[in-house]
């Protein structure tokens, strides 16, 4: 959680799509995910690479964190996903199903040296990971701390529900243990966590209850399968007035604190911790991306 | 570079185009294109489907391309991919 | 002198007035009486008779004027029929005033070939024919008028109707005819006829064609029984599968469904939004789309709309039922779920284009209307729309009503995306101009809003709410980047077609497109 980059929503696109790779951009999603992995068949993996690579080195996706989801090392077409990426100046390269710290290492050493190869400064590209497994959220923690340039981390459901020999349910029981894993993990890692897909786009009131629950679990956001998700979304995260109010008098006091040179920040009388500080700030980064607030507030 | 067999890459969907390389007995890059804004980006289409096959290395190659209103970043990803998909020639990123 | 019934008229009141004395069966014109029965006469001494015998009796030459209307779109089958019989009969140098024309009138290619067909007057163009014309096929340009314009030339005499052949979903023996089937089965409902009532209403001479004879008196009727000299039964006036089928749908579409959520937060913020507020949105995917999202808002701030008006869809009825939408004036009727609210609503009411769109009448509805949300093939920088041509230079839409609403409403939308596919739809210079840029205030993309520099107020409250406000040259710069810069189109020198403002003034021609 770094206070200032939102990710509420991550809008997942096919990568051999280039109707839909054009401008995916457009819907107001705070990222998306172009998808070299599942939504490609084998046979046409390296034209979704080349179709991202040519997209990402043309088109101005402007303020969208731009993330693209390659195969797994362990594939033939891991490290050609990698280097291919990194020379287009992927920002951020999503690893799926990753099951230990050692497999973030192996990706850590192959997009060095497609940075090295690509005159690419040495750790500008992030890594978002994705855990899909039991083994997985078993080991969260010391996977969101393998490697320095880790963002976040996120749970893909589908693959872990059949690894757990269950489905998936409405109410999403089954996957209590690993939502709450993954949001602890991440913050004792300092990273973001980010939830999986609500797979029927139809029925906005569901996908608006499991908003609000993994809101309450302590998620930065989700994963989503259309534009038409973003909206209701957002509406879930939007801050209430309150919220804003209170936070814009606590950054008022860290100002003011910071002014006189004093490490300790109060309000009315009582002392405020800095994770207070940083939830307020980011109560006023969500607040102006929707609008609620000014810049200049 | 040589052509191993016809490369054939992209789809007919909107957005997109489909590009089939083929060995030719004719000199040079052969471009034959269908699309469906002919009038306006004909021309365009033509020089982007030449100067990707250029630097693919292709020569004495038919390209024969149906165009559905692709952009040019997608038309250069197609043509390489059915370039390195003819030649199996490997890309340097 | 005493006359007939034996009352004494002195001589002088002939001379001084020129009244004539009573004679009776002296005047051939009086009908004589009948003592059959209503059902007898219904039957025995109507105005039914053959095609070929309502064409001599209405006396039509070659030369002359004959109008159709649209109002059964793509399942229309009276114009081919028609102009399939006349060419048959002989008949030479027609020309043909429809309030529009669609994919399905190719056959008329052969007629112009022919030259049974010389002529051409319509709001729109589509298909074959359309491609034909636009390739040269006539000599004389084909004149293309909006909705309202058309209306206008009518009443004003600028353009004479020597014979209208309106289609109807029911008539009775003596005329009254309508677009659907008042108490009786519907055998290809269309609705509102409003287009076909300034015709039956201004033509020299109306013949109804119908497939559906029903009893006097067919009320309520769109086209009452005084303007009708013949009715003409035919197996079928169209196809009722394609003339409106089930609701218009909601697009899906992801760019649509953005445009749309975005022009309704432009109506909510712009000033326009007000308890017994006026609207019309057209059938395209987006601005039809944009009724769901107002609809959240109306209920939201409880806000009713006081009329809708225009093409009517499910979407605008289903709202009139559920107390949304007040009244609705409907000039044309878009599926057959709104068919249905005409025929049982009373406060659905349908209006001759005339009260739609006269760009002479203060009263006339689209000087009434707050908000239109209209569509776009092409914008320029100057705002100024193209409805009509297609970027390839071929013909392929129609005008509609789009400047008159554009022109009549206190706000006017355009959406569009930014591309469609390659082809960028905000341009430096639109094609074709079909709708001045004066009268078009705000346009929604996918990718941000521009707002007139000649509304100032409206791009502030805008930029209040914090909608993405940008200029539009900044929107056909990025379009630009994304798709180059387009070649000139192949024109050449002939003028294929004649593009009237509302008035019927000359604002734009379309010349012949080369291959």
């Amino acid at each position: 959680m770094n206070g200032e980059r939102l990710r509420r929503t991550m809008l997942f696109v096919p990568g051999n799509n280039p109707g839909m790779i054009a401008d995916a951009h457009i819907y107001g999603s705070d990222a998306v995910m172009f998808d070299l992995e599942d939504s490609v068949s084998m046979g046409e993996k390296d034209a979704a690479r080349m179709l991202v690579y040519n997209a990402l080195k043309t088109i101005d996706y402007g303020k969208v964190e731009i993330v693209v989801r390659v195969n797994p090392l362990s594939t033939p077409y891991g490290r050609d996903d990698i280097f291919a990426m990194v020379a287009a100046g992927c920002p951020v390269i999503r690893m799926p199903k990753t099951e230990c710290a050692q497999d973030v290492i192996d990706t850590e050493k192959c997009i060095e040296e497609a940075e090295k190869t690509a005159g690419v400064e040495i750790g500008t590209t992030k890594i978002l990971t994705a855990v899909e497994s039991a083994l997985g959220i078993t080991n969260a923690y010391s996977i969101a701390t393998a490697s320095s340039r880790i963002i976040g981390i996120a749970l893909g459901a589908e693959d872990y529900c059949a690894n757990l020999k269950t489905t998936r349910s409405q109410e999403g029981t089954e996957l209590f243990y690993a939502r709450s894993a993954i949001v602890v993990a991440a913050r004792a890692a300092g990273i973001d966590a980010l939830d999986t897909v609500y797979s029927n786009v139809n029925d906005t009131e569901g996908l608006i209850e499991q908003t609000k629950l993994i809101k309450q679990l302590g998620f930065d956001g989700k994963s989503i399968i259309n534009p038409r998700q973003i909206a209701p979304i957002n509406e879930v995260f939007r801050p209430t007035d309150k919220d804003i109010e209170k936070a814009l008098r606590i950054i008022k006091a860290a100002e003011e604190a910071e002014k006189r040179g004093s490490g300790v920040v109060s309000l009315d009388g009582k002392m405020v911790d800095k994770p207070v500080v940083m939830r307020a700030q980011r109560v006023i980064t969500v607040a102006r991306a929707m609008n609620i607030i000014g810049e200049e507030v | 570079m040589k052509l191993e067999k016809n490369g054939v890459a992209g789809t007919l969907e909107s957005g997109d185009i489909m590009v089939e390389i083929r060995p030719s007995e004719k000199q040079g890059i052969n471009v034959e294109l269908e699309s469906t804004v002919a009038n306006l980006f004909g021309r365009q289409i033509k020089q982007v489907i030449i100067e990707t096959a250029e630097k693919c290395g292709l020569e004495n190659v038919d390209i024969i391309a149906n165009d559905k209103g692709s952009l040019d970043c997608t038309i250069r990803a197609r043509v390489t991919t059915a370039a390195l998909r003819a030649t199996g020639g490997e890309f340097k990123w | 002198m005493i006359n007939a019934v034996k009352r004494e008229i002195p001589e002088s009141l002939f001379e001084k007035t020129g009244l004539k004395p009573y004679v009776p069966g002296e005047n051939e014109k009086l009908l004589p009486r009948s003592t059959e029965t209503f059902a007898e006469r219904s039957k025995n001494n109507n105005k039914i008779t053959s095609f070929e015998e309502a064409v001599k009796a209405v006396g039509l030459k070659d030369g002359m004027t004959i109008s159709f209307h649209h109002h059964f779109r793509d399942g229309e089958h009276v114009v081919n029929y028609v102009l399939g019989k006349l060419a048959e009969m002989g008949y030479k140098n027609l020309s043909v005033a429809a309030s529009s024309l669609t994919n399905v009138h190719e056959p008329m290619i052969e007629h112009i070939k022919n030259g049974v067909v010389t002529h051409i007057e319509t709001s729109g163009l589509r298909g074959k024919l359309a491609n034909a014309i636009s390739h040269g096929l006539m000599d004389d340009p084909v004149i293309f008028r909006s909705h309202g314009g058309r209306a206008a030339a009518i009443a004003e005499g600028d353009l004479h109707i020597d014979v209208a052949f309106l289609g109807a979903s029911s008539c009775d023996p003596y005329g009254n005819a309508n677009g659907y089937t008042a108490g009786g089965e519907e055998t290809g409902a269309c609705g509102s006829l409003g287009y076909a009532r300034v015709d039956a209403e201004y033509a020299d001479k109306v013949i109804i064609l119908t497939n559906n004879i029903v009893a006097f008196p067919n009320v309520p009727c769109a086209i009452p029984a005084k303007q009708v000299d013949y009715i003409v039964e035919v197996e079928s006036v169209g196809d009722p599968a394609k003339i409106s089928s089930g609701a218009t749908r909601f697009t899906k579409n992801p760019h649509d469904l953005l445009i749309a959520q975005t022009a309704a937060d432009v109506i909510e913020a712009s000033g326009y939004f007000y308890d017994g507020f006026s609207m019309q949105t057209g059938s395209g995917g987006a601005s039809l789309a944009v009724t769901r999202f107002l609809r959240d808002k109306m209920i939201a701030k409880d806000i009713k709309c006081g009329f809708a008006l225009g093409g009517i869809t499910a979407q605008i009825t289903s709202m009139h039922e559920e107390g949304l939408v007040k009244r609705i004036l409907d000039v044309q009727t878009f599926d057959s779920v709104a068919a249905e609210s005409v025929k049982n609503n009373e406060f659905h009411h349908q209006i001759d284009a005339v009260s739609y769109a006269s760009p002479y009448d203060k009263g006339s509805a689209q000087n009434q209307l707050d908000v239109v949300i209209l569509s776009a093939l092409e914008i320029d920088v100057d705002f100024n729309v193209n409805v009509l041509l297609g970027s390839d230079g071929v013909i392929r839409g129609a005008i509609g009503g789009h400047p008159d609403t554009a022109a009549g409403a206190a706000l006017t939308i355009i959406t569009a995306p930014l591309m469609r596919g390659r082809l960028p739809t905000v341009m430096k210079k639109v094609n074709t101009v079909i709708t001045p840029g004066w009268d078009v205030d705000v346009l929604v993309t996918d990718h941000g809003i521009a707002v007139n520099p000649a509304r100032p107020e409206i791009e502030e409250r805008l930029r209040g709410a914090g909608l993405p406000v940008t200029t539009i040259e900044a929107l056909q710069q990025e379009a630009e980047r994304l798709s180059g810069v387009p070649d000139d189109l192949p024109f050449g020198d002939k003028v294929v077609a004649v593009v009237t403002y509302r008035d019927g003034s000359v604002i734009d021609v379309i010349k012949n497109i080369k291959d």
